[in-house]
Protein backbone atom coordinates (compact mmCIF):
# COMPACT_ATOMS: atom_id res chain seq x y z
CA UNK A 1 0.00 0.00 0.00
CA UNK A 2 1.38 3.35 -1.04
CA UNK A 3 0.77 6.46 1.00
CA UNK A 4 1.36 10.00 0.04
CA UNK A 5 1.62 12.26 3.03
CA UNK A 6 1.74 15.99 2.52
CA UNK A 7 3.88 18.31 4.55
CA UNK A 8 1.03 20.00 6.35
CA UNK A 9 -2.65 19.31 6.99
CA UNK A 10 -5.18 21.94 7.91
CA UNK A 11 -8.35 20.35 9.15
CA UNK A 12 -11.63 21.83 10.24
CA UNK A 13 -14.24 20.01 12.23
CA UNK A 14 -17.77 21.44 12.14
CA UNK A 15 -20.00 20.51 15.05
CA UNK A 16 -23.31 21.78 16.45
CA UNK A 17 -22.89 22.20 20.20
CA UNK A 18 -21.36 19.79 22.67
CA UNK A 19 -23.27 16.72 21.65
CA UNK A 20 -22.03 13.20 22.33
CA UNK A 21 -21.36 12.87 18.59
CA UNK A 22 -19.23 15.99 18.45
CA UNK A 23 -17.24 15.03 21.56
CA UNK A 24 -16.60 11.59 20.10
CA UNK A 25 -15.60 13.09 16.76
CA UNK A 26 -13.10 15.49 18.34
CA UNK A 27 -11.52 12.69 20.38
CA UNK A 28 -11.36 10.36 17.38
CA UNK A 29 -9.81 13.02 15.20
CA UNK A 30 -7.13 13.99 17.71
CA UNK A 31 -6.14 10.37 18.27
CA UNK A 32 -5.91 9.67 14.57
CA UNK A 33 -3.92 12.78 13.78
CA UNK A 34 -1.43 12.13 16.54
CA UNK A 35 -0.90 8.65 15.24
CA UNK A 36 -0.77 9.40 11.51
CA UNK A 37 0.18 13.05 11.15
CA UNK A 38 2.11 13.97 14.26
CA UNK A 39 3.64 17.41 13.95
CA UNK A 40 2.14 18.23 10.60
CA UNK A 41 -1.51 18.99 11.31
CA UNK A 42 -3.71 21.74 12.66
CA UNK A 43 -7.27 21.23 13.81
CA UNK A 44 -9.84 23.97 14.07
CA UNK A 45 -13.19 23.11 15.67
CA UNK A 46 -16.13 25.25 14.57
CA UNK A 47 -19.38 25.24 16.48
CA UNK A 48 -22.10 26.15 14.00
CA UNK A 49 -24.42 27.16 16.80
CA UNK A 50 -22.02 30.03 17.43
CA UNK A 51 -21.33 30.75 13.76
CA UNK A 52 -24.52 29.76 11.94
CA UNK A 53 -23.62 31.65 8.76
CA UNK A 54 -20.67 29.32 8.19
CA UNK A 55 -23.00 26.41 7.47
CA UNK A 56 -23.97 28.03 4.20
CA UNK A 57 -20.60 29.50 3.34
CA UNK A 58 -18.74 26.26 3.88
CA UNK A 59 -21.47 24.00 2.49
CA UNK A 60 -22.19 22.01 5.63
CA UNK A 61 -25.29 19.82 5.94
CA UNK A 62 -24.42 16.93 8.23
CA UNK A 63 -22.58 17.25 11.50
CA UNK A 64 -20.00 16.40 12.50
CA UNK A 65 -18.24 17.24 9.23
CA UNK A 66 -14.49 17.10 8.90
CA UNK A 67 -13.05 19.20 6.10
CA UNK A 68 -9.52 18.88 4.79
CA UNK A 69 -8.72 22.42 3.72
CA UNK A 70 -5.07 21.76 2.94
CA UNK A 71 -3.60 20.19 0.97
CA UNK A 72 -6.00 20.76 -1.91
CA UNK A 73 -8.45 19.59 -3.07
CA UNK A 74 -10.98 20.08 -0.29
CA UNK A 75 -12.26 16.77 1.03
CA UNK A 76 -15.07 16.01 3.43
CA UNK A 77 -15.74 13.27 5.93
CA UNK A 78 -19.03 13.22 7.80
CA UNK A 79 -19.88 11.36 10.98
CA UNK A 80 -18.33 10.91 14.42
CA UNK A 81 -15.18 9.53 12.73
CA UNK A 82 -15.49 6.21 14.55
CA UNK A 83 -14.47 4.27 11.47
CA UNK A 84 -10.80 5.21 11.27
CA UNK A 85 -10.19 3.48 7.99
CA UNK A 86 -12.91 5.58 6.33
CA UNK A 87 -11.40 8.73 7.81
CA UNK A 88 -8.01 7.84 6.32
CA UNK A 89 -9.66 7.34 2.94
CA UNK A 90 -11.49 10.62 3.31
CA UNK A 91 -8.31 12.49 4.13
CA UNK A 92 -6.52 10.85 1.25
CA UNK A 93 -4.14 9.00 3.52
CA UNK A 94 -4.99 5.60 2.15
CA UNK A 95 -5.92 4.48 -1.33
CA UNK A 96 -9.67 4.11 -1.61
CA UNK A 97 -11.00 0.60 -1.46
CA UNK A 98 -14.63 -0.06 -2.31
CA UNK A 99 -14.76 -3.05 -0.01
CA UNK A 100 -13.60 -1.04 2.98
CA UNK B 1 -69.08 13.64 -5.71
CA UNK B 2 -71.73 15.75 -3.99
CA UNK B 3 -69.07 17.98 -2.59
CA UNK B 4 -67.63 18.49 -6.03
CA UNK B 5 -71.01 19.12 -7.49
CA UNK B 6 -71.72 21.74 -4.91
CA UNK B 7 -68.39 23.42 -5.44
CA UNK B 8 -68.98 23.67 -9.09
CA UNK B 9 -72.23 25.48 -8.58
CA UNK B 10 -71.10 27.70 -5.73
CA UNK B 11 -70.21 31.32 -6.23
CA UNK B 12 -66.94 31.23 -8.06
CA UNK B 13 -63.71 33.10 -7.76
CA UNK B 14 -62.78 35.42 -5.00
CA UNK B 15 -66.00 35.10 -3.11
CA UNK B 16 -65.66 31.35 -2.69
CA UNK B 17 -62.11 31.82 -1.43
CA UNK B 18 -63.10 34.42 1.11
CA UNK B 19 -65.85 32.27 2.45
CA UNK B 20 -63.52 29.32 2.80
CA UNK B 21 -61.06 31.42 4.70
CA UNK B 22 -63.65 32.70 7.09
CA UNK B 23 -65.55 29.45 7.35
CA UNK B 24 -65.94 27.74 10.68
CA UNK B 25 -62.98 25.63 11.70
CA UNK B 26 -61.19 26.10 8.42
CA UNK B 27 -57.44 26.50 8.38
CA UNK B 28 -55.66 29.75 7.72
CA UNK B 29 -54.31 29.69 4.18
CA UNK B 30 -51.32 31.09 2.36
CA UNK B 31 -52.36 32.18 -1.14
CA UNK B 32 -50.13 30.92 -3.95
CA UNK B 33 -51.19 33.55 -6.46
CA UNK B 34 -51.68 30.75 -8.95
CA UNK B 35 -54.91 31.31 -10.83
CA UNK B 36 -57.28 28.50 -10.03
CA UNK B 37 -55.17 26.75 -7.42
CA UNK B 38 -56.24 29.17 -4.72
CA UNK B 39 -59.83 28.55 -5.76
CA UNK B 40 -59.54 24.77 -5.72
CA UNK B 41 -57.96 24.90 -2.28
CA UNK B 42 -60.29 27.55 -0.91
CA UNK B 43 -57.59 30.15 -0.42
CA UNK B 44 -54.19 28.58 -0.81
CA UNK B 45 -51.84 26.20 0.98
CA UNK B 46 -52.20 25.45 4.68
CA UNK B 47 -50.42 28.25 6.53
CA UNK B 48 -47.54 27.30 8.83
CA UNK B 49 -47.55 23.78 7.48
CA UNK B 50 -45.67 21.90 4.83
CA UNK B 51 -47.20 20.96 1.50
CA UNK B 52 -45.75 18.22 -0.65
CA UNK B 53 -45.73 18.99 -4.36
CA UNK B 54 -44.79 15.92 -6.32
CA UNK B 55 -44.52 15.07 -9.96
CA UNK B 56 -42.18 13.72 -12.60
CA UNK B 57 -39.26 15.59 -14.10
CA UNK B 58 -40.39 18.73 -15.91
CA UNK B 59 -43.88 18.63 -14.41
CA UNK B 60 -43.61 22.18 -13.07
CA UNK B 61 -42.86 21.57 -9.37
CA UNK B 62 -40.07 24.10 -9.15
CA UNK B 63 -42.03 26.74 -11.04
CA UNK B 64 -45.05 26.25 -8.79
CA UNK B 65 -42.82 26.65 -5.74
CA UNK B 66 -41.14 29.72 -7.24
CA UNK B 67 -44.45 31.37 -7.94
CA UNK B 68 -45.59 30.63 -4.40
CA UNK B 69 -42.54 32.44 -3.01
CA UNK B 70 -42.72 35.34 -5.44
CA UNK B 71 -46.41 35.87 -4.75
CA UNK B 72 -45.85 35.75 -1.01
CA UNK B 73 -43.05 38.28 -1.28
CA UNK B 74 -44.69 40.71 -3.66
CA UNK B 75 -48.37 40.49 -2.80
CA UNK B 76 -48.28 39.68 0.90
CA UNK B 77 -44.98 41.06 2.12
CA UNK B 78 -43.86 37.61 3.18
CA UNK B 79 -40.17 37.02 2.47
CA UNK B 80 -39.13 33.54 1.44
CA UNK B 81 -36.23 31.14 1.52
CA UNK B 82 -35.59 28.98 -1.51
CA UNK B 83 -33.31 26.09 -0.69
CA UNK B 84 -32.38 24.38 -3.91
CA UNK B 85 -30.84 20.95 -3.88
CA UNK B 86 -30.96 20.53 -7.59
CA UNK B 87 -30.88 23.61 -9.77
CA UNK B 88 -28.12 26.15 -9.52
CA UNK B 89 -29.01 29.79 -8.84
CA UNK B 90 -28.34 30.74 -12.48
CA UNK B 91 -30.63 28.00 -13.74
CA UNK B 92 -33.32 28.94 -11.26
CA UNK B 93 -33.09 32.58 -12.22
CA UNK B 94 -33.40 31.75 -15.89
CA UNK B 95 -36.32 29.38 -15.45
CA UNK B 96 -38.09 31.84 -13.18
CA UNK B 97 -37.73 34.56 -15.77
CA UNK B 98 -39.73 32.39 -18.15
CA UNK B 99 -42.75 32.76 -15.85
CA UNK B 100 -42.17 36.45 -15.24
CA UNK B 101 -40.46 36.13 -11.86
CA UNK B 102 -37.27 38.13 -11.31
CA UNK B 103 -35.35 36.33 -8.58
CA UNK B 104 -32.48 38.82 -8.68
CA UNK B 105 -34.87 41.65 -7.99
CA UNK B 106 -36.45 39.75 -5.10
CA UNK B 107 -33.02 39.07 -3.67
CA UNK B 108 -31.95 42.66 -4.02
CA UNK B 109 -35.09 43.75 -2.19
CA UNK B 110 -34.38 41.27 0.59
CA UNK B 111 -37.58 39.40 -0.13
CA UNK B 112 -35.83 36.21 -1.09
CA UNK B 113 -32.87 34.25 0.12
CA UNK B 114 -31.60 31.62 -2.24
CA UNK B 115 -29.42 28.86 -0.90
CA UNK B 116 -28.07 26.32 -3.31
CA UNK B 117 -27.12 23.11 -1.51
CA UNK B 118 -24.52 21.24 -3.41
CA UNK B 119 -24.37 17.52 -2.74
CA UNK B 120 -21.93 15.23 -4.43
CA UNK B 121 -21.48 11.77 -3.08
CA UNK B 122 -18.06 11.46 -4.66
CA UNK B 123 -16.85 14.31 -2.45
CA UNK B 124 -18.19 12.89 0.79
CA UNK B 125 -16.87 9.99 2.83
CA UNK B 126 -18.92 8.74 5.74
CA UNK B 127 -17.45 7.54 9.00
CA UNK B 128 -19.81 6.84 11.87
CA UNK B 129 -23.04 8.48 12.92
CA UNK B 130 -24.15 11.97 11.91
CA UNK B 131 -27.24 14.11 11.86
CA UNK B 132 -28.47 17.01 9.74
CA UNK B 133 -28.06 19.75 12.31
CA UNK B 134 -25.88 21.56 9.80
CA UNK B 135 -28.86 21.79 7.46
CA UNK B 136 -31.17 22.88 10.29
CA UNK B 137 -28.76 25.62 11.35
CA UNK B 138 -28.30 26.72 7.77
CA UNK B 139 -32.02 26.90 7.09
CA UNK B 140 -32.75 28.46 10.48
CA UNK B 141 -30.16 31.13 9.83
CA UNK B 142 -31.62 31.87 6.40
CA UNK B 143 -35.15 32.15 7.80
CA UNK B 144 -33.96 34.47 10.55
CA UNK B 145 -31.81 36.62 8.28
CA UNK B 146 -34.66 37.52 5.95
CA UNK B 147 -37.60 37.09 8.30
CA UNK B 148 -39.01 34.36 6.07
CA UNK B 149 -42.65 33.33 6.26
CA UNK B 150 -42.39 30.96 3.32
CA UNK B 151 -39.87 28.24 2.57
CA UNK B 152 -39.26 25.99 -0.42
CA UNK B 153 -37.15 22.84 -0.28
CA UNK B 154 -36.53 21.71 -3.87
CA UNK B 155 -35.88 18.73 -4.14
CA UNK B 156 -34.86 17.60 -0.71
CA UNK B 157 -34.76 13.98 -1.81
CA UNK B 158 -31.46 14.79 -3.47
CA UNK B 159 -30.04 14.26 0.02
CA UNK B 160 -30.58 10.55 -0.47
CA UNK B 161 -28.25 10.53 -3.40
CA UNK B 162 -25.56 12.27 -1.40
CA UNK B 163 -25.80 10.41 1.88
CA UNK B 164 -25.96 6.65 2.24
CA UNK B 165 -27.79 6.13 5.52
CA UNK B 166 -31.34 6.27 4.19
CA UNK B 167 -32.80 5.17 7.50
CA UNK B 168 -31.14 7.98 9.44
CA UNK B 169 -32.00 10.46 6.69
CA UNK B 170 -35.66 9.64 6.86
CA UNK B 171 -35.70 10.19 10.60
CA UNK B 172 -33.91 13.49 10.10
CA UNK B 173 -36.34 14.65 7.45
CA UNK B 174 -39.24 13.82 9.71
CA UNK B 175 -37.56 15.93 12.38
CA UNK B 176 -37.01 18.71 9.84
CA UNK B 177 -40.67 18.89 8.88
CA UNK B 178 -41.70 19.07 12.54
CA UNK B 179 -39.11 21.74 13.10
CA UNK B 180 -40.39 23.81 10.18
CA UNK B 181 -43.92 23.61 11.53
CA UNK B 182 -42.69 24.82 14.91
CA UNK B 183 -41.02 27.76 13.15
CA UNK B 184 -44.40 28.83 11.80
CA UNK B 185 -43.31 28.98 8.18
CA UNK B 186 -45.44 27.83 5.27
CA UNK B 187 -43.40 25.34 3.30
CA UNK B 188 -43.43 23.62 -0.05
CA UNK B 189 -41.40 20.43 -0.22
CA UNK B 190 -41.03 19.06 -3.72
CA UNK B 191 -40.59 15.39 -4.45
CA UNK B 192 -39.91 13.47 -7.59
CA UNK B 193 -42.50 10.94 -8.53
CA UNK B 194 -41.13 7.43 -8.90
CA UNK B 195 -42.49 3.93 -9.24
CA UNK B 196 -45.73 3.24 -7.46
CA UNK B 197 -45.17 5.77 -4.69
CA UNK B 198 -45.71 9.50 -4.87
CA UNK B 199 -42.08 10.24 -4.14
CA UNK B 200 -38.90 8.25 -4.47
CA UNK B 201 -38.27 8.07 -0.75
CA UNK B 202 -41.78 8.13 0.67
CA UNK B 203 -41.90 11.77 1.81
CA UNK B 204 -45.69 11.51 1.65
CA UNK B 205 -45.54 9.51 4.87
CA UNK B 206 -44.35 12.57 6.75
CA UNK B 207 -46.05 15.32 4.83
CA UNK B 208 -49.68 14.66 5.42
CA UNK B 209 -51.26 18.09 5.63
CA UNK B 210 -51.45 18.79 1.95
CA UNK B 211 -50.32 16.87 -1.10
CA UNK B 212 -50.47 18.20 -4.65
CA UNK B 213 -49.67 16.01 -7.60
CA UNK B 214 -48.49 17.40 -10.92
CA UNK B 215 -48.56 15.26 -13.98
CA UNK B 216 -47.46 15.65 -17.53
CA UNK B 217 -48.81 13.26 -20.10
CA UNK B 218 -47.99 13.10 -23.71
CA UNK B 219 -50.85 12.18 -25.97
CA UNK B 220 -50.61 12.37 -29.73
CA UNK B 221 -47.27 14.14 -29.39
CA UNK B 222 -48.80 16.92 -27.31
CA UNK B 223 -47.96 17.35 -23.66
CA UNK B 224 -50.80 17.95 -21.23
CA UNK B 225 -50.20 19.17 -17.73
CA UNK B 226 -52.57 18.23 -14.97
CA UNK B 227 -52.82 19.12 -11.30
CA UNK B 228 -54.65 17.34 -8.56
CA UNK B 229 -54.97 18.05 -4.85
CA UNK B 230 -54.65 14.56 -3.40
CA UNK B 231 -54.96 15.52 0.19
CA UNK B 232 -55.80 18.61 2.21
CA UNK B 233 -56.27 17.93 5.85
CA UNK B 234 -59.10 19.87 7.42
CA UNK B 235 -60.20 21.59 4.27
CA UNK B 236 -62.56 20.87 1.43
CA UNK B 237 -60.84 20.82 -1.92
CA UNK B 238 -61.73 20.14 -5.51
CA UNK B 239 -60.93 16.50 -6.08
CA UNK B 240 -60.76 16.61 -9.81
CA UNK B 241 -57.79 16.58 -12.03
CA UNK B 242 -57.38 20.03 -13.52
CA UNK B 243 -55.41 20.81 -16.63
CA UNK B 244 -52.98 23.64 -16.14
CA UNK B 245 -50.74 25.76 -18.28
CA UNK B 246 -47.39 27.38 -17.75
CA UNK B 247 -46.87 30.60 -19.62
CA UNK B 248 -45.00 33.83 -19.14
CA UNK B 249 -47.40 34.80 -16.36
CA UNK B 250 -46.77 31.61 -14.44
CA UNK B 251 -48.96 28.64 -13.76
CA UNK B 252 -52.68 28.78 -14.18
CA UNK B 253 -55.06 26.11 -13.14
CA UNK B 254 -58.40 27.31 -14.31
CA UNK B 255 -61.53 25.67 -13.01
CA UNK B 256 -63.44 26.91 -15.98
CA UNK B 257 -66.64 27.92 -14.24
CA UNK B 258 -64.87 30.53 -12.14
CA UNK B 259 -63.76 32.74 -14.95
CA UNK B 260 -64.49 36.18 -16.14
CA UNK B 261 -66.54 37.67 -13.35
CA UNK B 262 -64.40 40.30 -11.74
CA UNK B 263 -63.92 42.62 -14.68
CA UNK B 264 -65.17 46.13 -15.01
CA UNK B 265 -67.96 45.94 -17.56
CA UNK B 266 -67.55 48.61 -20.16
CA UNK B 267 -70.50 50.58 -21.40
CA UNK B 268 -68.57 51.86 -24.38
CA UNK B 269 -69.51 50.35 -27.72
CA UNK B 270 -67.32 49.12 -30.52
CA UNK B 271 -68.68 48.78 -34.04
CA UNK B 272 -68.69 45.34 -35.62
CA UNK B 273 -67.76 47.04 -38.88
CA UNK B 274 -71.04 45.98 -40.46
CA UNK B 275 -73.86 48.50 -40.19
CA UNK B 276 -76.64 45.94 -40.30
CA UNK B 277 -74.97 43.85 -37.63
CA UNK B 278 -74.54 46.80 -35.28
CA UNK B 279 -78.24 47.28 -35.75
CA UNK B 280 -78.95 43.69 -34.73
CA UNK B 281 -76.91 44.29 -31.59
CA UNK B 282 -79.15 47.07 -30.35
CA UNK B 283 -77.79 49.53 -32.92
CA UNK B 284 -74.46 49.78 -31.19
CA UNK B 285 -72.21 46.83 -31.85
CA UNK B 286 -70.13 45.03 -29.23
CA UNK B 287 -69.15 46.37 -25.85
CA UNK B 288 -65.50 47.26 -25.50
CA UNK B 289 -63.76 44.28 -23.90
CA UNK B 290 -66.29 41.77 -25.24
CA UNK B 291 -65.19 38.33 -26.37
CA UNK B 292 -67.01 37.41 -29.54
CA UNK B 293 -67.33 34.03 -31.18
CA UNK B 294 -68.30 33.77 -34.83
CA UNK B 295 -69.14 30.18 -35.78
CA UNK B 296 -69.88 28.74 -39.14
CA UNK B 297 -69.01 26.08 -41.67
CA UNK B 298 -66.47 26.70 -44.40
CA UNK B 299 -67.20 29.61 -46.70
CA UNK B 300 -69.93 31.24 -44.65
CA UNK B 301 -68.14 34.57 -44.39
CA UNK B 302 -66.44 34.38 -41.00
CA UNK B 303 -63.19 35.89 -42.14
CA UNK B 304 -65.05 38.60 -44.00
CA UNK B 305 -66.82 39.55 -40.81
CA UNK B 306 -63.56 39.76 -38.91
CA UNK B 307 -61.98 41.78 -41.71
CA UNK B 308 -64.76 44.36 -41.38
CA UNK B 309 -64.17 44.43 -37.67
CA UNK B 310 -60.44 44.96 -38.11
CA UNK B 311 -61.01 47.58 -40.77
CA UNK B 312 -63.46 49.50 -38.59
CA UNK B 313 -61.01 49.47 -35.67
CA UNK B 314 -58.21 50.85 -37.84
CA UNK B 315 -60.54 53.52 -39.22
CA UNK B 316 -61.07 54.66 -35.65
CA UNK B 317 -57.30 54.88 -35.32
CA UNK B 318 -57.16 51.83 -33.05
CA UNK B 319 -54.66 49.04 -33.25
CA UNK B 320 -55.71 45.60 -34.38
CA UNK B 321 -53.73 42.43 -33.85
CA UNK B 322 -54.80 39.62 -36.17
CA UNK B 323 -53.76 36.02 -35.43
CA UNK B 324 -54.20 33.95 -38.56
CA UNK B 325 -53.91 30.20 -38.19
CA UNK B 326 -55.08 29.16 -41.60
CA UNK B 327 -53.96 31.70 -44.14
CA UNK B 328 -50.92 33.81 -44.80
CA UNK B 329 -51.00 37.57 -44.55
CA UNK B 330 -51.01 37.91 -48.34
CA UNK B 331 -53.89 35.50 -48.72
CA UNK B 332 -55.92 37.41 -46.19
CA UNK B 333 -55.34 40.83 -47.69
CA UNK B 334 -55.98 39.51 -51.21
CA UNK B 335 -59.21 37.73 -50.26
CA UNK B 336 -60.51 40.70 -48.37
CA UNK B 337 -59.77 43.05 -51.21
CA UNK B 338 -62.14 40.94 -53.32
CA UNK B 339 -65.00 41.92 -51.03
CA UNK B 340 -63.93 45.53 -50.97
CA UNK B 341 -62.03 45.58 -47.68
CA UNK B 342 -58.49 46.78 -48.22
CA UNK B 343 -56.42 45.95 -45.19
CA UNK B 344 -53.05 46.73 -46.68
CA UNK B 345 -53.04 50.46 -45.94
CA UNK B 346 -53.62 49.67 -42.29
CA UNK B 347 -50.68 47.29 -42.26
CA UNK B 348 -48.55 50.00 -43.87
CA UNK B 349 -49.70 52.62 -41.41
CA UNK B 350 -48.86 50.35 -38.51
CA UNK B 351 -52.42 49.99 -37.26
CA UNK B 352 -52.84 46.37 -38.26
CA UNK B 353 -50.51 43.52 -37.51
CA UNK B 354 -51.14 40.09 -38.91
CA UNK B 355 -49.39 37.14 -37.32
CA UNK B 356 -49.81 34.12 -39.52
CA UNK B 357 -48.76 30.83 -38.01
CA UNK B 358 -49.42 27.18 -38.67
CA UNK B 359 -51.13 25.93 -35.52
CA UNK B 360 -49.28 22.64 -35.65
CA UNK B 361 -45.95 24.45 -35.58
CA UNK B 362 -46.16 24.61 -31.80
CA UNK B 363 -47.89 23.14 -28.78
CA UNK B 364 -50.73 25.04 -27.18
CA UNK B 365 -48.63 26.55 -24.45
CA UNK B 366 -46.17 27.95 -26.92
CA UNK B 367 -49.01 29.54 -28.86
CA UNK B 368 -50.41 31.02 -25.72
CA UNK B 369 -47.08 32.43 -24.63
CA UNK B 370 -46.47 33.88 -28.08
CA UNK B 371 -49.93 35.46 -28.20
CA UNK B 372 -49.47 36.96 -24.74
CA UNK B 373 -46.12 38.27 -25.84
CA UNK B 374 -47.57 40.02 -28.91
CA UNK B 375 -50.43 41.49 -26.90
CA UNK B 376 -48.10 42.69 -24.16
CA UNK B 377 -45.65 44.18 -26.52
CA UNK B 378 -48.00 45.90 -28.93
CA UNK B 379 -51.01 46.61 -26.72
CA UNK B 380 -53.72 46.37 -29.36
CA UNK B 381 -57.23 47.71 -28.89
CA UNK B 382 -58.84 44.83 -30.73
CA UNK B 383 -57.72 41.28 -31.48
CA UNK B 384 -58.82 38.70 -34.03
CA UNK B 385 -58.14 34.98 -33.72
CA UNK B 386 -59.00 33.25 -37.00
CA UNK B 387 -59.91 30.45 -36.59
CA UNK B 388 -59.68 29.36 -33.01
CA UNK B 389 -60.68 25.83 -34.04
CA UNK B 390 -57.28 25.31 -35.63
CA UNK B 391 -55.88 25.15 -32.16
CA UNK B 392 -58.06 22.16 -31.41
CA UNK B 393 -55.72 20.27 -33.67
CA UNK B 394 -52.93 20.73 -31.17
CA UNK B 395 -54.82 20.18 -27.94
CA UNK B 396 -57.88 18.53 -26.50
CA UNK B 397 -61.14 20.44 -26.35
CA UNK B 398 -60.70 21.02 -22.64
CA UNK B 399 -57.20 22.37 -23.04
CA UNK B 400 -58.23 24.71 -25.79
CA UNK B 401 -61.01 25.94 -23.59
CA UNK B 402 -58.55 26.45 -20.78
CA UNK B 403 -56.18 28.31 -23.02
CA UNK B 404 -58.97 30.51 -24.33
CA UNK B 405 -60.15 31.19 -20.83
CA UNK B 406 -56.66 32.35 -19.99
CA UNK B 407 -56.40 34.48 -23.08
CA UNK B 408 -59.80 36.05 -22.53
CA UNK B 409 -58.79 36.71 -18.95
CA UNK B 410 -55.81 38.73 -20.10
CA UNK B 411 -57.72 40.62 -22.77
CA UNK B 412 -60.70 41.44 -20.59
CA UNK B 413 -58.47 42.87 -17.93
CA UNK B 414 -57.12 45.23 -20.59
CA UNK B 415 -60.46 46.00 -22.20
CA UNK B 416 -59.41 44.48 -25.48
CA UNK B 417 -62.29 43.48 -27.73
CA UNK B 418 -61.58 40.13 -29.35
CA UNK B 419 -63.31 38.22 -32.13
CA UNK B 420 -62.70 34.49 -32.50
CA UNK B 421 -63.89 32.59 -35.50
CA UNK B 422 -64.78 28.94 -35.22
CA UNK B 423 -64.94 26.58 -38.14
CA UNK B 424 -67.71 24.08 -37.52
CA UNK B 425 -68.16 20.74 -39.22
CA UNK B 426 -70.56 20.53 -42.07
CA UNK B 427 -71.97 17.20 -40.97
CA UNK B 428 -73.07 17.62 -37.38
CA UNK B 429 -75.44 20.06 -35.81
CA UNK B 430 -73.86 23.47 -36.31
CA UNK B 431 -73.64 24.47 -32.68
CA UNK B 432 -72.23 21.35 -31.12
CA UNK B 433 -68.49 21.88 -31.40
CA UNK B 434 -68.74 25.35 -29.98
CA UNK B 435 -70.72 24.60 -26.89
CA UNK B 436 -67.66 24.36 -24.65
CA UNK B 437 -65.99 27.45 -25.98
CA UNK B 438 -69.12 29.58 -26.33
CA UNK B 439 -69.71 29.64 -22.59
CA UNK B 440 -66.64 31.84 -22.29
CA UNK B 441 -67.94 34.34 -24.80
CA UNK B 442 -70.01 37.47 -24.40
CA UNK B 443 -71.36 37.39 -27.92
CA UNK B 444 -71.93 34.33 -30.05
CA UNK B 445 -72.98 34.54 -33.66
CA UNK B 446 -73.75 31.82 -36.11
CA UNK B 447 -73.17 32.09 -39.84
CA UNK B 448 -74.87 29.63 -42.18
CA UNK B 449 -75.07 28.78 -45.82
CA UNK B 450 -78.66 28.89 -46.88
CA UNK B 451 -79.94 27.31 -50.02
CA UNK B 452 -83.36 28.73 -50.20
CA UNK B 453 -85.05 29.33 -53.56
CA UNK B 454 -82.40 27.30 -55.33
CA UNK B 455 -79.77 29.93 -54.77
CA UNK B 456 -77.03 30.12 -52.27
CA UNK B 457 -77.23 32.90 -49.73
CA UNK B 458 -75.92 33.28 -46.25
CA UNK B 459 -77.58 33.77 -42.92
CA UNK B 460 -76.45 35.33 -39.66
CA UNK B 461 -77.97 34.83 -36.26
CA UNK B 462 -77.04 36.16 -32.85
CA UNK B 463 -77.25 33.28 -30.39
CA UNK B 464 -76.34 35.35 -27.41
CA UNK B 465 -75.12 38.82 -26.52
CA UNK B 466 -74.50 39.53 -22.87
CA UNK B 467 -75.87 42.80 -21.61
CA UNK B 468 -77.33 43.85 -24.93
CA UNK B 469 -80.80 43.93 -26.39
CA UNK B 470 -80.22 41.97 -29.54
CA UNK B 471 -82.27 40.67 -32.34
CA UNK B 472 -82.64 36.93 -32.25
CA UNK B 473 -83.94 36.92 -35.77
CA UNK B 474 -81.84 35.24 -38.42
CA UNK B 475 -80.92 37.67 -41.18
CA UNK B 476 -79.72 37.00 -44.66
CA UNK B 477 -76.60 38.63 -45.94
CA UNK B 478 -74.50 38.73 -49.07
CA UNK B 479 -70.82 39.13 -49.72
CA UNK B 480 -70.63 41.87 -52.31
CA UNK B 481 -67.64 43.60 -53.83
CA UNK B 482 -68.40 46.38 -51.37
CA UNK B 483 -68.37 44.12 -48.38
CA UNK B 484 -70.72 42.14 -46.25
CA UNK B 485 -74.24 43.46 -46.57
CA UNK B 486 -77.22 42.43 -44.50
CA UNK B 487 -80.49 42.23 -46.37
Amino acid sequence: MTRRIARSYRLRLYVAGQTPKSITAIANLKRLCERELAGRYRIEVIDLLEHPHLARRDEILAVPTLVRRLPPPIRKVIGDLSNQERVLIGLGLQPADDEA
Amino acid sequence: MTRDGRRRKSAPGRRAGTRARRGRGSLPKAPTGITGLDEITGGGLPRKRATLVCGGPGSGKTLLATQFLAHGALAHGEPGVFMSFEERPEELAENSRSIGVDLEDLRARKLLLLDYVHIDRSEIVESGGYDLDGLFIRLGHAIKTIGAKRVVLDTIEMLFSGLSDAFALRAELQRLFQWLKARGVTTIVTGERAGTGLTRHGLEEYLTDCVILLDQRVTEKQATRRLRVLKYRGSAHGNNEFPFLIDDHGLSVVPITSLGLDYPASTEHVSTGVAGLDEMLGNKGYFRGDSVLVSGTAGTGKSSLTAHFADAACRRGERCLYFAFEESMNQITRNMRSIGVDLEPWVRRGLLRIHAQRPTAHGLETHLVAMHGHIDQWQPNVVVVDPVTSLVAVGSELEVKLMLARLIDVMKSRQITVVFTSLTDTGGPPERTDVGVSSLMDVWMLLENLEARGERTRGIQIVKARGAAHSSQAREFALTDRGLALQ
